[in-house]
């Protein structure tokens, strides 16, 4: 079995079946991206995996732990957390708080502070503004804040929940440096992007969603130069 | 006028403490808890058996019996509150917003009722625990050492909790939750427990101002819950439901609004100052003094 590893996932909303059997699998120290139009159901996997969204059937599996029977604030103990869509940093407190909250799981001071300290390295902006209350900071900003909250568990495995959402490009471009930054210390990524291409130079594997099914798996190098993906994705 | 602003500010302090019990509920379920009121005479009625039925105040000087029978109040209407919520809530937390509503109501009149087939439908004389009629001279004002204490009590409580929530692991956890209870799940913080916590420490709080209250009038009754409870509701709306150190600031003001308008208008028209300041509040600032200070950022 692999690292991370989802078998057979269906999720429904109500009446609605979001994913109809979705299965994929993630090794350790890779960056896998998922692809795929609005409502293909990526952001649902993500939520699934962190335990926000029960599975009607199918499982998760991290190392040998059922994740679709864990609680969800367990989930983060065991080494995933994540960035969510539309970072919800919590915007009444300070940019501080958000890190510090981020790190809720970890009883070690030591290495809450080391982590501390790299974020603020990888993300100069939060220093810069560690006292500022988070609802001030732009987008950009409140994305690095979602990242840098999430790495202050000190996870093994990443969950990015389109990331480069609504910024500048400039931002992108820094934004997934710090994501490549992030695996080289050896943590795991996960990746949900809109922004296709960007996503697939970055990853070692792609998986494209359409409707709630795995509708393509490979190399992120044969997806890129896949010729349906580009029609499809990569805006032909 | 002295006099009046101190009597204001030591029935503020209880309106206050109610009201934090409003606010930080809904702070975290956006549910108005409307059994909170009932909470708040039950923490008089216990400090009365406290005091008449198990004479703690014979065994201690005044001061040191006050504060370990606010303390053993507290812990009592502390687990009143956790299992108010285990039955009343919980079970509904994921129903419709109406079921929840229907239930508070429910659980007000159940407490209610309760607190009257156990203790009686009358009036019951508190315990004159500290000395009612000794005074301090200030200014030239003799003030009431029970007015001083009642307020001094409730700011402590006050600053207590504000240290908590702000400059601890589990208050701040709280906070995050009543911001976005999602992603405080993906923060590793387990909801039901800091909802849990929060119906403690709201019901706490409220206990101890119904102590504080009985010891000031020197009488208390079980459907006081209703008034008190609907007023400190007020306060917090006043300060910005949801907001705590709005409930502070509400209650405070709403005690010293309604002192002042009983002296110098007329003591009828007390209970309709608060209403008219809550119609006032909803007309020109409808999120309260303090409410929606952080403009969200889409």
């Amino acid at each position: 079995m692999s690292y991370l590893e989802l078998r057979d996932l269906r999720v429904s909303y109500g009446n609605i079946e979001a994913l109809h059997g979705v299965s994929l699998s993630v090794d350790e120290g890779e960056i896998v991206t998922i692809l795929g139009a609005n409502g293909a159901g990526k952001t649902t996997t993500l939520t699934c995996i962190s335990g926000l969204v029960r599975p009607a059937s199918g499982g998760i599996h991290y190392k040998k732990t059922a994740l679709h029977k864990t609680p969800s604030h367990k989930i983060v103990s065991l080494g995933i957390s994540q960035s969510p869509e539309g970072r919800r940093v919590f915007s009444p407190l300070t940019v501080q708080e958000n890190l510090n909250l981020g790190a809720f799981t970890v009883k070690d001071q030591a290495l809450t502070r080391r982590n501390l300290e790299w974020i603020f390295e990888l993300f100069p902006r939060l220093h810069e503004r560690r006292s500022q209350l988070a609802g001030t900071l732009s987008g950009g900003e409140q994305q690095m804040l979602a990242i840098g909250r999430a790495l202050m568990a000190s996870p093994r495995v990443l969950l990015l929940d389109e990331p480069s959402l609504g910024l500048a490009p400039i931002m992108v471009q820094s934004i997934f440096e710090a994501i490549r930054h992030i695996n080289k210390t050896g943590v795991t990524i996960v990746l949900v992007e809109q922004n296709a291409k960007a996503a697939l130079k970055l990853a070692d594997r792609g998986y494209v969603l359409e409707v709630g099914n795995v509708v393509m798996e490979n190399s992120a190098a044969a997806l890129l130069a896949d010729p349906a993906v580009q029609q499809a994705y990569l805006g032909g | 006028m002295l006099e009046q602003l101190t009597n204001g500010l030591a029935i503020g302090g209880i309106y206050a403490l109610v009201a934090l019990g409003y606010t930080m509920v809904y702070g975290v379920l956006k549910l108005i808890n409307f059994a909170h009121g009932d909470l708040f005479t039950l923490g008089a009625y216990l400090g009365m058996t406290l005091l008449v039925s198990f004479g703690l105040a014979g065994y201690l000087p005044p001061l040191a019996a006050l504060l370990v029978m606010l303390l053993m109040v507290m812990g009592l209407v502390a687990v009143s509150g956790y299992l108010l919520e285990r039955v009343a809530y919980r079970p509904l937390r994921r129903s419709d917003r109406l079921a929840a509503v229907v239930s508070a109501l429910g659980a007000s009149i159940f407490l209610q009722n309760a607190i009257m087939l156990f203790y009686g439908p009358n009036y019951e004389t508190y315990p004159d625990l500290l000395s009612v009629t000794a005074s301090l001279t200030l200014f030239g004002v003799s003030i009431p050492v029970m007015r001083l204490v009642m307020f001094l009590a409730s700011v402590l409580l006050m600053l207590v909790l504000y240290l908590f929530i702000n400059r601890t692991r589990t208050g701040t956890a709280i906070r995050a939750v009543a911001a976005d209870q999602g992603a405080a799940r993906l923060m590793g913080i387990d909801v039901n427990r800091i909802i849990a916590l929060v119906f403690m420490i709201g019901p706490a709080l409220g206990g101890a101002a119904g102590v504080l209250l009985g010891l000031y009038y020197g009488n208390i009754s079980f459907n006081m819950g209703t008034m008190y409870g609907l007023k400190a509701f007020i306060a917090a709306i006043i300060g910005g439901i949801g907001n705590i150190p709005g409930a502070m600031l509400g209650g405070l003001l709403l005690g010293v609004l309604e002192a002042l308008g009983a002296a110098y208008i007329s003591p009828v028209w007390k209970d309709a100052i608060a209403f008219l300041v809550l119609i006032l509040i909803l007309i020109f600032r409808p999120t309260g003094l303090l409410g929606e200070r952080v403009a969200e950022k889409i």
